[in-house]
């Protein structure tokens, strides 16, 4: 009942066009499986791809920060084990491209003369500034809708980064027969109803990777992805890590208790 | 012997009587335990606010905050108002108005859910667990009453906020509220 | 804690300290030489585990306290915070929210495990309801727990849990009022839901100490559920069941890691990941797993009093399990019929468990989950109010074993094969 039931003649449809995309229940609008990325950081030893996570923070600088925020990400994290890899002068220069509002100058002041807030350069203390100043701007800039925060988006959505690949891939499709796009909204099959309010963010060569990869859409967001699952948990490597000599201890430890358990016991028979 | 028995009953009552004096206190001790858990005078402030309404538009619904909860502020079509006025009260789950502006013993007609026809204000809070329902349009219907579903529960309401069907036991809350104009309620 | 007591001060120094504290002798006694049926398996290690799972989630909860913010403002990012910031806090958070699980999953089976061998039975009865009533403190910390990271599941499944008081006729809305502390689920709840959260551990401490003290009294039952009789019966506590529980401790913690280090989501909702709303209701509220069996019972009522009513009940129920019973054997070993219908009700608690993690309208192969929830929960009062007094009186037990000693030795009249 959450979503529209669709015409029988829909689903058919669906079936002859997109077999490969076609659910059990493809009769109403509930969202498509994630579409795997087959990302590095799979699997018990995944690790994150360096590269990859640092052309996916190009991709969200340059196309996604324009509305999400990364609230909980600061520009040490940057440069941090684990990450992205970029060395602390990098993360300085990072940090200090972007202005954040300065304290009181020695005149008290928080505005210049002309009303304009102070700012001043970012540090690496600092976590990146919201792309706007509070919720209500952030939807009068976009329909009414909010651009959710990107810090946590992968823990916070069913299928982590593959979903979030899905839907930044999830573009490209033509809405099946019979299925309206709402005016003023997309069609993106990867999200809950199908009618997505955010236009595509990703086009070919929307951003030139230093390193010579092909800045392919799917490309991008697979890099993009990439980026936002160390954003969303950022201590994956130091937790595995651990998490593999925790396990190998208690095997071991197990096996002397066993030993011990069974010398004891064997004794009272 | 007659003043052993006169020690023992002043004893007793003198045992009694400090006992019930105890018993007093600890009950009147106890109260500022218990009552520093109801709302705080600064809660108590929050309970009145004033809302402009103009920029609803007909067939809309606008939700604003009001003492922490949604307030559902919906100017009706007239055919909603319509098949609203159409429902037969004896029929309903609750017949009560359950209408903070009218008496408690009011009738859950349409009239008695309002001050004017075209507007419903309403606590958003479904009457079974507190979940908030989702508005019904003609472009995505929610539930089979025209009015709100709620997704938690599956409570089904009509476009009077009147529950129709599922577990909530009453009509969606209609707060105290009063028109300052045309285009301005206070609500609390 | 009862019998004799077998310590033996050597030194004057234990001497001393024995005749102003007899600490050392409380040890020695229910840690050391408690005797122990020598036949008890691997589900009555979960004792012991329990015991581990709460001392675990007290030292990583007051951990996690000192830089948790208890301010609806504050309180979602200061978690962040303590996950990507504070040395190890990732580890701590995740140690404690799948502790939480880990806790549930043994006091589950621990609790099945009382059902199956008749532990509730006399002269244990007492030893049984203090254990619900760690079944219930457990269930409203990890209900209190649930709300401080103040994500959307927390905020929601506040608003839900609270709003069952208001089920309460005439004076319900002003219980969940004052509850709240504001009109709704606000700062002021949760400032006082972890206040709660921090006591309600230190309390569940000390019932587990009356608990192990009731336990110490009769001593533990066993899977043939008859009585101890001889010294023959028993071992010392010490070394044979400390070796024995710590091996499956060690088991359990290995288990424990994986989630932890592996999959330290599994048991969450990616819903909580996001910042508690009021005005947005998440499609799908759903509790911690622990608590789906009572959930699907409340949903499966169409009638809110009758609701909570039932699913109140169904926790009463526990209460009433020891003269439930009518059965001469305890174990389910020697019951036949018992036996059949104690598996009907585990497979029974699991499909109220699907149900209540399923949406409301949700179906399986054409059958509404909702009628399933209430046959279900049908059956679980079905089991308990009619069904253990009923076979208690018509049911043929198996013969018992003369005694543990002769069961485990493997003399002529050995134990049923199982």
């Amino acid at each position: 009942m959450r979503s529209t039931a669709l015409p029988l003649g829909l689903a058919l449809g669906l079936l002859v066009s997109a077999p490969e995309l076609t659910p059990a229940w493809a009769l109403d609008t509930a969202r498509l499986p994630v579409k795997s990325g087959d990302f590095s950081f799979n699997g018990p030893f995944g690790t994150y791809d360096r590269a990859a996570l640092q052309r996916g923070f190009q991709v969200y600088k340059e196309v996604c920060a324009a509305c999400h925020g990364l609230d909980h990400i600061a520009f040490h994290n940057l440069d941090e084990a684990g990450g992205p890899g970029f060395t602390e002068p990098q993360a300085k220069a990072i940090a200090a491209g972007y202005k954040l509002p300065a304290d009181p100058n020695d005149k008290g002041e928080i505005n210049d003369d002309k009303g304009n807030r102070l700012t001043r350069p970012g540090i690496l203390a600092d976590k990146f500034p919201p792309p706007f100043p509070n919720e209500e701007a952030a939807r009068a800039n976009n329909s009414g809708m909010l651009p959710p925060d990107l810090s946590m988006i992968e823990k916070a959505r069913e299928g982590g980064a593959d979903y979030v690949y899905s839907i930044a891939y999830g573009f490209n499709m033509a809405p099946p027969k019979g299925f309206k796009v709402t005016d003023g909204k997309y069609y993106n099959p990867y999200f809950e109803g199908w009618n997505i309010a955010m236009p595509p963010p990703l086009v070919d060569n929307a951003v030139t990777y230093s390193d010579g990869t092909k800045a392919t859409v799917a490309q991008e967001a697979h890099d993009v992805a990439t980026f936002l699952a160390w954003a969303s948990d950022t201590k994956m490597e130091e937790r595995k890590r651990m998490g593999f000599a925790v396990l190998i201890f208690l095997v071991v430890l197990s096996g002397l208790l066993f030993a011990a358990y069974r010398k004891v016991w064997a004794d009272l028979h | 012997m007659t003043a052993t028995t006169m020690d023992g009953t002043r004893r007793d009552f003198l045992y009694v009587a400090s006992g019930a004096m105890a018993v007093v206190g600890a009950a009147a001790t106890a109260w500022p335990f218990i009552d520093q858990m109801n709302p705080t005078a600064a809660a108590l402030a929050m309970a009145t606010t004033e809302i402009d309404i103009a920029s609803v538009q007909p067939g809309q619904q606008i939700v604003y905050k009001w003492r922490g909860h949604p307030l559902f502020v919906r100017r009706r079509t007239p055919a909603e108002i319509a098949s609203s006025k159409a429902v037969d009260v004896s029929s309903l789950p609750d017949p009560l108005a359950r209408n903070a502006n009218k008496p408690d013993s009011a009738p859950a007609t349409d009239d008695e859910r309002v001050i004017k026809s075209e507007w419903l204000v309403l606590i958003g809070v479904c009457t079974h667990l507190g979940c908030t329902p989702t508005v019904s349009t003609p472009a995505s219907p929610e539930g089979e009453y025209g009015g709100w579903l709620c997704h938690c529960h599956g409570s089904q309401y009509d476009a009077s906020g009147r529950i129709r069907k599922g577990p909530a036991p009453q009509n969606l809350a209609v707060p105290p509220y009063a028109f300052l104009s045309d285009t301005r309620i206070k609500v609390g | 804690m009862s019998g004799p007591s077998t310590y033996n001060p050597k030194s004057g120094f234990e001497k001393w300290i024995d005749q102003r504290l007899p600490l050392p002798r409380l040890m020695h006694d229910t840690m050391q030489t408690f005797p122990t049926p020598r036949n008890l398996n691997i589900w009555y290690t979960f004792g012991g585990i329990l015991t581990f799972c709460l001392g675990v989630q007290i030292l990583t909860g007051v951990v996690l306290a000192m830089h948790y913010v208890a301010n609806a403002g504050m309180a979602f990012d200061s978690v962040e915070a303590i996950m990507r910031d504070v040395n190890y806090g990732w580890l701590m958070r995740y140690i404690h929210s799948n502790g939480a699980s880990m806790f549930f999953l043994a006091v589950y089976i621990h609790m099945f495990r009382g059902l199956y061998y008749g532990s509730y039975k006399a002269p244990r009865e007492l030893l049984w309801i203090i254990g619900v009533f760690i079944y219930l403190l457990m269930m409203a910390t990890a209900f209190f727990g649930y709300v401080l990271p103040w994500g959307q599941m927390s905020f929601w499944g506040a608003t839900v849990i609270t709003n069952l008081f208001s089920a309460i006729p005439l004076v319900g809305t002003q219980i969940a009022t004052w509850l709240w502390g504001d009109f709704a689920v606000g700062d002021a709840t949760l400032n006082r839901f972890f206040s709660l959260h921090y006591l309600l551990p230190f309390i569940i401490a000390g019932v587990v100490g009356l608990h192990v003290w009731a336990l110490h009294v009769p001593g533990n039952n066993n899977p043939l559920g008859i009585d101890v009789k001889s010294p023959q019966d028993t071992v010392p506590f010490h070394p044979y069941y400390t070796v024995k529980d710590a091996f499956y401790l060690c088991l359990f913690v290995l288990l424990f890691a994986v989630f932890v280090f592996y999959a330290p989501n599994f048991f969450g909702n990616p819903d909580n990941y996001v910042q508690a709303n009021p005005l947005v209701t998440p499609p799908d509220i759903v509790p911690e797993w622990y608590l789906l069996p009572f959930y699907a019972m409340l949903r499966s009522i169409p009638n809110k009093l009758m609701g909570v009513l039932v699913m109140g009940g169904a926790i009463v129920t526990l209460f009433f399990i020891p003269w439930l019973d009518t059965s001469r054997v305890r174990s389910c070993r020697f019951r036949p019929l018992m036996k059949q219908f104690f598996w009907a009700f585990a497979v029974v608690c699991v499909i109220l468990g699907y149900c209540g993690s399923q949406s409301v309208d949700a179906a399986v192969a054409g059958i509404p989950l909702i009628w399933a929830a209430r046959l279900a929960t049908f059956y679980y009062f079905l089991f308990f109010w009619i069904l253990m007094p009923i076979i208690g009186l018509i049911e043929t037990p198996k013969k018992l074993p003369t005694s543990i000693a002769q069961s485990v030795l493997g003399e002529p009249a050995a134990a049923p094969a199982e």
